[in-house]
């Protein structure tokens, strides 16, 4: 069986290993475009702000692609999918078969049409350990730099150039930054920390104009018509799924490529897992991408099982993100900014001024949505809570106090999870380890 | 593998399994000079939760999972399952994203506010068997062979 995998990030990693515990003897290959071994891409605004070295970037071993016996190829981009050949096309025109074949290939930094933005120098993209290296090297040079884009990644690149007393002004669209991640409240205390740490947080407005002579930037007009004084640009607008390259082979791809519970495309033979997917929504069952680091993984050892000839159901992609800014803690998960708040039901709890805030939100007497800033201790429990659809009626008092655990939850719950009652007794039998 | 179960109707709410832990991953593993002397006093791995003053109580614990939700989300790389299928974190690896604390369903990680570290149950690995259940005196923590769920 020859599997091959395309991007060598946290999906294949996943993929691999569940691969390899069904079948130690098929051939793995893995290509990807960038020149490193699997690495924490969230770790690239620790590694800008020196709060790690490089050495700590791996993510995994460097023995990892040894012991699984993976033929490695770096720095090779895939341009085709042959799926009736069932092959894929490299950029250097070789061709490699395959009998099934993963697409791992994450996403891809989108860049607005802004005037101005093609012919400058300083503009960067902030998603690729590359991205952070070069920003790094001609950090001595900037002074003043604005970063396009509120999410999650653009803050993440002001953090980074923050810690390197770079002056950086944050421009975002929506009225709050994190919008999609966070709500209202929560946002509110990021943007209040980020401000009293000397990022500017400009909402509501964009860039219209990079402004400058020949290569060099002199600063960006917004829409309002205020000037920004700067002489470098990230541009964070977000992340779409790289599938571009699949034009013509086929693959059903509407957002991102279209899979089913097992991570199967419309293709046969043909799977994709981790930011490039578009997989079931955990609550409405509707595809939708899910960018984030824990779901690719999942779904990368969901493919990784259904390539093998194992069988595992995606439980649907669980939206959560814990995100610490300048010390102050935040866990997300569920639907926690309902559109439709009349039909939830929503408990909140909020000391601004501390930088504590609780929301829990039911639906139908379930968990299925919480919000944590401050004290995030044994958040898990409520991801746990939300997973197992648990009836919440008997619990709903206990829900916003801030040491709430499974003494709160019903005896039955709790001889379940940590009770020896009923466990089966593996006497005799070593149980497979999932660890490499 | 061999995991710690945790008998409810048994625990009579003394935290000397928390004591256990803690001296357990002190410095001087001596309980003494680890609550008072030690420049950092360790966190307990297992949590005791208590309702009604005691009346009710268990000593909570990580179930070193098959699929680990922890391993799963970590960032960097620093949560690991071992060949004998201990869930560890490399604590020099960790960057403190918290993001295996908001995935883990039992509650079992902790953060070290001070280290910017995540800290969870090694099992103990210098000993037969892990100090919280030797040192449970109304033997409410059993180890044994067993699954998870
Ligand atoms: C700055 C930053 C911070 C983040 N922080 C968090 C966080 O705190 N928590 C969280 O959950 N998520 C976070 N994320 C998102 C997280 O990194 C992604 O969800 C995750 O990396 C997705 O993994 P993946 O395996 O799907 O793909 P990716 O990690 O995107 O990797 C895909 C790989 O495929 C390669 N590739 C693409 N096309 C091709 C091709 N045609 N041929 C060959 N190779 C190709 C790419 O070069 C890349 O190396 C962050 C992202 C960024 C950029
Ligand atoms: S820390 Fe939590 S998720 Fe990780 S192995 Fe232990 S119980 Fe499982
Ligand atoms: S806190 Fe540490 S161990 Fe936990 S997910 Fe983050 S890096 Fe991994």
């Amino acid at each position: 069986m020859n599997y091959l995998i395309v991007g060598n990030s946290v999906a294949a990693v996943g993929a691999i290993r569940a691969i390899r515990e069904l079948d130690q003897q098929g051939n793995i290959t893995v290509v990807s475009r960038e020149k490193h071994n699997v690495y924490g891409r969230p770790l690239i605004s620790y590694l800008l702000g020196g709060l790690i070295t490089e050495k700590r970037m791996s993510y995994l071993p460097d023995n990892f692609y040894e012991q699984n016996r993976i033929n490695l190829l770096l720095d090779s981009e895939v341009v085709a999918v042959d799926s009736k050949g069932k092959s894929v096309k490299l950029a250097g025109g070789d061709t490699i078969p395959y009998d099934k074949l993963l697409l791992a290939t994450g996403g891809d930094p989108f860049i607005p049409p802004i005037e101005g933005l093609t012919d400058k120098d300083r503009i960067f993209t902030f998603t690729t350990w590359d991205d952070a290296a070069k920003l790094k090297g001609i950090s001595a040079d900037i002074n003043r730099a604005v970063v396009i884009g509120g999410g999650l990644i653009g803050l993440k690149a002001a953090e980074g150039l923050n810690l390197l007393n770079k002056s950086v002004t944050v421009i975002e669209l929506a009225d709050r930054v994190l919008s999609s991640a966070f709500d209202r409240p929560a946002g509110k205390i990021v943007a209040r920390k980020m401000k009293a740490n000397g990022i500017d947080v400009i909402t509501e407005d964009t860039v219209v104009r990079i402004e400058g002579e020949g290569g060099e930037i002199s600063g960006v007009t917004l829409k309002s018509g205020d000037f920004i004084l700067c002489d470098t640009v990230i541009v964070a607008i977000g992340v779409r799924p790289a599938a571009a390259f699949l034009k013509g082979s086929g693959i059903e791809v509407n957002r991102g490529i279209v899979v089913d519970n097992s991570m199967a495309t419309s293709v046969k033979d043909i799977y994709a897992a981790g930011d490039v997917a578009e997989a079931a929504d955990f609550f409405s069952g509707q595809k939708n991408p899910m960018p984030i680091w824990p779901d690719a993984y999942i779904q990368g050892d969901v493919a990784g099982t259904a390539m093998a000839g194992g069988a595992k159901d995606y439980e649907g992609g669980l939206a959560m993100n814990s995100i610490e800014f300048f010390k102050v803690s935040t866990i997300s998960m569920g639907v926690t900014n309902p559109l439709n708040p009349a039909e939830y039901e929503i408990h909140t709890y909020q000391d601004i001024q501390n930088y504590q805030y609780r929301k829990i939100v039911l639906q139908d007497n379930r968990l299925v949505g919480a919000v944590l800033v401050g004290n995030v201790d044994r958040a898990g429990i409520f991801a746990g809570l939300i997973r197992e659809k648990v009836d919440m009626t008997p619990f709903k008092d206990s829900l916003l106090s801030p040491d709430f655990g499974f003494i709160n939850l019903s005896k039955e719950i709790r001889s379940r999870l940590f009770g020896p009652q009923g466990k089966a007794l593996l006497s005799g039998r070593a149980e497979q380890a999932v660890g490499h | 593998m061999k995991r710690i179960y945790s008998i409810e109707d048994a625990c009579i709410g003394c935290h000397l399994c928390e004591v256990a832990c803690i001296t357990e991953h002190s410095l001087s593993k001596d309980p003494v000079k680890a609550f008072l002397h030690e420049p950092e006093r360790p966190i307990s791995r297992c949590t005791v939760e208590e309702w009604d003053g005691g009346v009710v109580s268990i000593s909570t614990n990580c179930r070193h999972c098959d699929q680990p939700d922890c391993l799963r989300a970590c960032i960097s790389g620093a949560v690991q399952k071992n060949a004998q299928g201990v869930v560890m974190i490399d604590t020099e690896q960790c960057v403190g994203c918290w993001s295996c604390v908001m995935a883990c369903p039992y509650g079992a990680i902790q953060r070290n506010l001070a280290r910017k570290k995540a800290n969870k149950c090694d099992l103990c690995p210098d000993r037969q068997s892990p100090a919280c259940v030797d040192a449970c005196p109304n033997r409410a923590l059993v180890y044994r062979e067993g699954s998870q769920k």
